[in-house]
């Protein structure tokens, strides 16, 4: 029997298709505006449309929110993510790799970049506190662990690499506004493109809830890890990328 | 103390002498020191305006000038008021602009001609303490005319757009929708930039700048909103990074009534070198003190980094040298509004009734403060239903336990930057609350020996151990070896510690020594 690909969304029935939106428009509040908000969710595909709720906000703006049936199917085959293809390790393991196959401590060099000072990402990850009582990389007895914080230049970056002899960057990005993040991490691959040999250039990760895993090539990074990552993964891809995986192509 | 808490009225007055004592080696250290921004502040009080064609300001081309002559250690108004002497020029702008192009040389003078340009630049500093008093008049006034907020807590709203254009039509729409207190967030960045940008701006990455014709612009604006609401709307902005004392100063000139200033926030979070940020604190608070501005302090930044029940008595401590600092500055009780923060990860068992515990330990201990109540940020997931749920017992603390400023948590806290509807939404969830349970905190008396007593008494305790533990080691070991939110910052590192220096024997400061007269 072959699994069903094809779904709808489901409200309280199979393949009724339901969902539900929020938005505003910028008309005040009256008939006019509330067939203006069924009409919308009508070319987004929701028919039939119910506006459950209208409410004027601020002036001349109205708030709804709409329930309806959307005639939009999804094909699960046609899906593209990114999927976790490397073992998660615990600390232990990772640090018994890193000491039996690299035999001398992995380098890590994380920051913010730009005018980003949202270190929570970072240190989530680096730092020895971790995040959802999973301890960061800063715990690791064979990670050596330099995080440089908030607000670092990307010059300033590649010289803390260089200097730290980084097998791998970390860089995280939690401001999205006028796409900032995107145009950040273009510009710190171009740079360490430009500093370093392919061959000596350090494993280059971003990570922040806005970005979008598929992005690597686009963004010139080897990974990107999105919202709710933790210390732990990002640890078994390093020891992934940088050990095992690299073992493996060498006979 | 007749509090709900049953503290011990000795060990909160032990609290309280040990945070002086860890305080006052800093005081001492601010107290010989200066800074680049602190006589940036001072020739700002003293008239200079405007900027360069690059945008870097008059003040900082001059101090730089004077830097490079004579040093910082003497202070830069009396090189200054005695090159203006010599080169028989009246205005302190165009003696500026003649040392940037390189014309000025300047010189520590001795003599009678030390003692002219001292009298000089105490009688332009003056002038300009004098319009900062001019402007506190002026907001008393308007207080009176328009009339404060019926209740308490005010209801503290941001905006955040980076155009100072679009940020006044939406800071007057959130006060016509209930806000009493409009904060504009600054463009991230701006608190190390080591000057203070010019002229209104358009352009600014998850907030706007902070400048002194954006501040004169949002206060006209909600001057008027005021007008027309009949009740005083206050504005905020950010005395904090390497400006702060320069930013306190334009606050005061343009009357902005609160500003967020914390007396350790630099240093962990931006690693702005410690001294450089205890030296600018101080300058900063008596600005502050002087022009009637309502701080804010920022202990809820250390529970976003640290746990929120493990370190909720390094909240404590941080308030109590927040405290000490300010009462030193010259700030009364009024003008604290001390920070904390519903930041406990809702999974923990009885976290409600533990903010519940730690709310009220702040209204105790503090109890002529205004203290201000901040929302959760750290277990906002992007699922914004339990958001919306979450920021409904956050109001519910608030209202519980008196607290004076709210910060109106955003079910989209950790998502966007807020939107019109999510804003509508926050605050029609304060006013259910506020309006449904409003006086609750009447009734709400803790069992004597219950839960929320027992955790309150034992955050204290824990506050007054580490004060103990730092008493013996000084403050700035304590913040190099990481005891709050985490981050290591020793005090010979961190940005700006080249715009720092030690007082030489005739250092001048004609600021400092009009606001530290008693009045």
């Amino acid at each position: 029997m072959s699994e069903k690909t094809v779904v709808r969304p489901y409200g309280d029935t199979t393949g009724d298709g339901m969902v539900q939106v929020s938005f505003t428009l910028p008309v005040p509040h009256d008939k006019r505006a509330e067939g203006a908000a069924v009409q919308l969710a009508n070319r987004m595909g929701m028919d039939p449309a119910m506006l459950v709720h209208a409410k004027p906000i601020g002036d001349g703006f109205t708030f709804f929110v709409v329930y309806g049936r959307v005639n939009h199917l999804v094909d699960l085959a046609k899906v593209q993510v990114v999927e976790r293809d490397y073992p998660l390790l615990s600390a232990k393991e990772v640090n018994a790799v890193v000491k039996r196959q690299l035999r001398r401590k992995l380098s890590v060099v994380g920051a913010c970049i730009g005018t980003d000072a949202h270190t929570v990402g970072i240190d989530a990850i680096l730092n020895v506190k971790g995040i959802a009582g999973e301890k960061g990389l800063e715990y690791y007895r064979e990670l050596k662990v330099t995080n440089l914080g908030a607000q670092v230049s990307v010059p300033e970056l590649v010289e803390a690499a260089r200097r730290e002899r980084a097998d791998a960057v970390l860089v995280s990005q939690v401001v999205t506004q006028r796409d900032a993040h995107l145009h950040n991490t273009r510009e710190m691959s171009a740079a360490f493109r430009e500093a370093m040999p392919a061959g000596r250039r350090p494993l280059l990760i971003v990570g922040g809830p806005r970005f979008d895993e598929t992005m690597t090539g686009e963004l010139g990074v080897d990974r990107i890890f999105g919202r709710g990552t933790t210390p732990g993964e990002v640890a078994s891809y390093l020891v992934h990328a940088l050990i095992t995986s690299r073992k493996a192509n060498t006979p | 103390m007749t509090g709900k808490l049953g503290l011990d009225p000795a060990l909160v007055a032990r609290a309280r002498e040990l945070a002086r004592r860890a305080g006052q080696p800093v005081v001492d250290l601010a107290r010989s020191h200066t800074t680049v921004s602190v006589e940036r502040a001072v020739l700002r009080l003293a008239g200079v305006t405007g900027a360069d064609p690059d945008g870097i300001p008059w003040v900082n081309r001059l101090v730089d000038a004077v830097v490079a002559d004579v040093g910082l250690g003497h202070g830069v108004a009396v090189p200054v008021f005695d090159a203006l002497a010599r080169e028989g020029i009246a205005d302190v702008t165009l003696l500026a602009q003649k040392a940037a192009a390189g014309s000025v040389r300047f010189a520590q003078p001795s003599g009678k001609a030390a003692t002219a340009a001292r009298r000089a630049s105490r009688k332009a500093v003056a002038a300009g303490i004098r319009a900062i008093d001019r402007r506190r008049a002026e907001r008393d006034r308007l207080v009176k005319r328009f009339g404060d907020p019926q209740r308490r807590p005010w209801i503290y709203l941001i905006v955040a757009t980076g155009d100072i254009y679009e940020d006044i039509p939406q800071a007057q729409a959130a006060a016509r929708a209930g806000a009493d207190v409009i904060a504009v967030i600054r463009s991230t960045g701006q608190s190390l930039l080591d000057y203070v940008p010019e002229g209104a701006t358009r352009e600014g990455f998850a907030g706007t700048y902070a400048t002194q014709e954006n501040f004169r612009l949002m206060r006209a604006a909600l001057d008027e909103t005021s007008r027309e609401l009949g009740r005083y709307v206050r504005l905020t902005n950010y005395a904090s990074g390497l400006c702060m004392p320069e930013m306190a100063t334009l606050a005061g000139l343009e009357r902005l009534d609160m500003m967020l200033n914390d007396s350790m926030y630099g240093i962990l979070f931006r690693d702005i070198n410690p001294i450089r940020t205890f030296v600018d604190q101080r300058f900063s608070r008596q600005v502050h003190a002087r022009a009637g501005i309502i701080i804010n302090t920022g202990e809820d930044n250390y529970l976003t980094t640290a746990d929120a029940v493990d370190e909720a008595h390094t909240v404590t401590v941080s308030q109590l040298l927040n405290e000490f600092f300010a009462h030193e500055a010259g700030l009364a009780d009024w003008q604290l509004g001390l920070g904390h923060a519903f930041e406990i990860n809702p999974d923990v068992p009885e976290s409600f009734r533990l903010e519940l515990a730690h709310a009220l330990l702040a209204r105790e201990l503090f109890p002529d403060a205004p203290l201000k109540w901040m929302p959760p940020t750290k277990h906002m997931t992007g699922d914004v239903f339990r958001g919306n749920l979450l920021d409904g017992f956050f109001n519910l603390v608030g209202t519980m336990t008196g607290q004076g400023i709210l910060l109106v948590g955003m079910m989209t806290e950790a998502v966007v930057t807020p939107w019109l509807s999510d804003r509508d939404i926050a605050l029609q969830n304060v006013r259910y609350v506020l309006g449904a349970a409003g006086g609750l905190h009447e009734d709400f008396v803790p069992a004597p020996g219950g839960f929320i007593q027992q955790r309150a008494h034992r955050v204290l305790g824990e506050a007054v151990d580490l004060l103990e533990r730092i008493g013996d080691q000084s403050l700035l070991t304590a913040i190099a070896e990481g005891t709050f939110g985490i981050m290591k910052r020793p005090a010979d590192r961190g940005k700006g510690l080249d715009g720092v220096a030690r007082h030489e024997a005739d250092y001048d400061n004609p600021a400092t020594e009009i606001l530290e007269q008693p009045r």
